[in-house]
């Protein structure tokens, strides 16, 4: 009988090119996702070496992080800026690449969002990219992980990557999700449990009903944030969701190739009875909207709870870590999160920037205004095709009606490498992934929620509770 | 890249669990298309009283005189003392690269973020792991001992207090320890089984041509 393997058992042997005696895997790389950010100095390292890529149809490119997203018709305003966009245009001129999206192109976008909407991320794939948010891609049955430069410059040169395997993770979510429970706040509820290194030498595989019923914007969403717990990957197995998705994609095949490749697909499920070094059991019915109120993914309480209180911390390092996050966050212990009063709204990112997610943001918002006390609020669509289906259905004259700008594409205020930012002390509810300190501006505070949390908290101008909303 | 064999430098204890490469090198500094030059920003909004920009000259900013690196008695310090998941957060390897420009050889922590940890080993920086009691004595240490300095010896996998009294054997990845040790590039060497990668290739294009 064959060992019974997990899905992620199954993507490491069949991408294993060879392994050292140590465990050094050179795992081969089926799609590279490159970026204006991390890339110029692997370009820069293989010329100068004098060696050239390996693959370029692995290569997919576009410029997402420094892209302003308004008056494009100006161009690059911030001269930097500009010179690492077009030093991206150059260097995909020189090498070339199965497809390069950028600046202003209707396919343009973030990274994570143009792959998956083109089929460029398919089943069964390895994934990388210089951003540690290609877990995102793991939603698709694929073995997705962030990379460095270095590594970059070592994809492109040998289409493999040096890697020791990790350990197996199943978070399974069971039982019927609760109305105003969305991905995200699955996402936030499973990291305030296992904590920002719960998953650190883990690959986790998100399983159960509730995962299961989730869409895939839904799942790329959960993927997305495998990273803040920690794990490098995380992944969802392929079923009819994955398929249907899929279909018709423009980068996906087609006619009998469709037909093998969907006869594989379906093999890419974790064998029944596999084993898991670390198995986390979470119950869907018990998950509430969550907000965080610190300067880590892990420091996140459900909607109608309190800012907690440092005094009732036992161990030192954590009590630290806490008086810092409120210090910096500008709260007090014990505060009503429903209390918390915001300046900005973001609606935006890889993680919840997909149609799914301005479609449950204009929900929430349509015949609304946005707060006095709400400086800005943003609407930023993860791509341009994006763009254009939401501007089909109505969904940006929902927003601006009620106050919202709508941008064009791009990062935006998820890391603020472009106009789009917090200044110091404002206080952001938005729908990104991380609330470092200094994220989204220097001194910005963000509380990371659910689109619909965000666009009612941009209503209300404070957190509110969207299970109650009418 | 940089050789490391033997080290021996003086210790910086930063005392924070969970810093973030964003703290380690703000995304404004991500703008550069080069590897060097990140080291003036360093941690820079804990580093300077004032916003750092890129182009925007560092001497003469206003100096945090609280945060640990400015203090004089750590000046020229190689070796940076942290607590657990050193490095969370975004992939950039403009982290270990700062790191390195700054001056430093080695970092000590009892855990790191895995991609992060991975950079280091790329950029000539040694991430050491200890345990959590070990990294707690050295926070003691360097707290009541004026200009502690740690003798790092990778061939040994040993990091030793420099006067003798102390030593801690750390782990470290057979492949990873011989890059470093010889200052490889592991382009090079993966480039050896070049022959093995197209062979494994060529069966994948037949298996799901649709990959390609
Ligand atoms: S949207 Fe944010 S997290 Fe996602 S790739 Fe862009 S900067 Fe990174």
């Amino acid at each position: 009988m064959t060992m019974m393997q997990t899905l992620y058992d199954k993507l490491w042997q069949n991408h294993a090119v060879y392994t050292e005696d140590d465990g050094m895997t050179a795992l081969y790389i089926d799609r590279h996702l490159v970026h204006e950010v991390t890339s110029p100095q692997a370009f820069e390292g293989l010329k100068l070496a004098g060696r050239k890529p390996w693959r370029i149809g692995s290569i997919v490119a576009t410029a997402d992080h420094n892209t302003p997203t308004d008056h494009w018709e100006e161009g690059i305003k911030d001269p930097i800026s500009r010179i690492q966009v077009e030093t991206l245009d150059a260097n995909i001129k020189a090498v070339g690449a199965k497809a390069y999206f950028p600046f202003k192109d209707l396919r343009q976008g973030i990274v994570h969002v143009i792959g998956p909407e083109n089929g460029a991320t398919l089943p069964g794939m390895t994934v990388v990219c210089g951003d540690s948010h290609t877990s995102t891609h793991g939603a698709f049955g694929c073995l997705a992980f962030g990379i460095g430069t270095s590594e970059v410059e070592h994809v492109m040169a040998t289409q493999t990557l040096l890697a020791k395997k990790m350990k197996n993770m199943l978070v399974s979510v069971d039982g019927p999700i609760p109305a105003g429970v969305t991905a995200k706040d699955i996402t936030l509820a499973v990291i305030g449990r296992i904590g920002t290194a719960g998953g650190t030498g883990y690959t986790i595989e998100f399983g159960g009903s509730a995962i299961r019923a989730l869409s895939m914007e839904g799942r790329m969403t959960l993927c997305n944030m495998a990273i803040e717990a920690g794990a490098r990957a995380g992944m969802v197995a392929v079923d009819q969701t994955t398929i249907d998705y899929l279909k018709g994609r423009p980068f996906a095949p087609s006619g009998e190739a469709w037909d093998r490749a969907v006869a594989y697909w379906r093999t890419l499920t974790s064998d029944p009875g596999a084993k898991f070094d670390r198995t986390v059991t979470i119950d869907a019915a018990s998950i509430r909207p969550q907000v965080t109120w610190g300067t880590s993914p892990e420091m996140v309480v459900t909607i109608d709870d309190r800012v907690p209180d440092p005094d009732k911390e036992k161990d030192a390092t954590k009590r630290d870590g806490m008086e810092r996050a409120l210090e910096y966050m500008g709260l007090e212990p014990n505060m009503p999160i429903t209390e918390i009063r915001i300046d900005k709204v973001f609606i935006g990112s890889c993680t919840n920037s997909r149609i799914e997610d301005l479609r449950a943001a204009a929900v929430v918002v349509r015949g609304k205004r946005i707060a006095k006390s709400v400086k800005l609020a943003l609407v930023v669509p993860g791509s341009g095709l994006i763009k254009v289906q939401a501007e089909k259905e109505g969904l940006d004259r929902i927003f601006t009606d009620a106050g919202f700008e709508w941008r064009e594409p791009g990062c935006s205020m998820c890391l603020a490498m472009n106009a789009d930012r917090l200044e110091p002390g404002e206080r952001c509810a938005s729908t990104s992934n991380r609330n470092f300190e200094g994220r989204q501006g220097a001194g910005g505070r963000t509380h990371l929620v659910s689109p619909a949390m965000a666009a009612a908290a941009a209503i209300a101008g404070h957190f509110v509770d969207v299970r109650q909303w009418r | 890249m940089e050789k490391f064999t033997v080290h021996k430098g003086l210790v910086v204890p930063l005392d924070r669990a969970n810093v973030d490469t964003d703290a380690i090198i703000p995304k404004q500094f991500l703008k550069s298309i080069k590897r060097s030059g990140f080291g003036p920003n360093l941690f820079d909004a804990w580093r300077y009283l004032d916003v750092g920009e890129p182009g925007k000259p560092n001497e003469g900013r206003p100096l945090n005189p609280d945060f640990v690196l400015n203090k004089p008695q750590f000046r020229g310090a190689s070796i940076l003392l942290a607590r657990e998941n050193f490095g969370c957060g975004s992939s950039r390897e403009h982290a270990p690269w700062a790191l390195a420009d700054y001056g430093f050889r080695a970092v000590i922590a009892p855990s790191y973020a895995d991609i992060f940890f991975n950079n280091c080993f790329q950029n000539g920086l040694l991430p050491i792991v200890l345990k959590a009691s070990e990294v707690d004595r050295l926070f003691n240490d360097v707290a009541v001992n004026l200009g502690f300095q740690l003798v790092i010896d990778l061939g040994e996998q040993t990091a030793a207090y420099a006067d003798g009294s102390a030593t801690f054997k750390f782990d470290v990845d057979g492949f990873r320890k011989y890059c470093l040790l010889n200052g490889l590039d592991d382009i090079g060497l993966t480039l050896r089984h070049a022959d093995k990668i197209k062979a494994f290739e060529d069966k994948r294009k037949l298996e799901q041509p649709w990959l390609f």
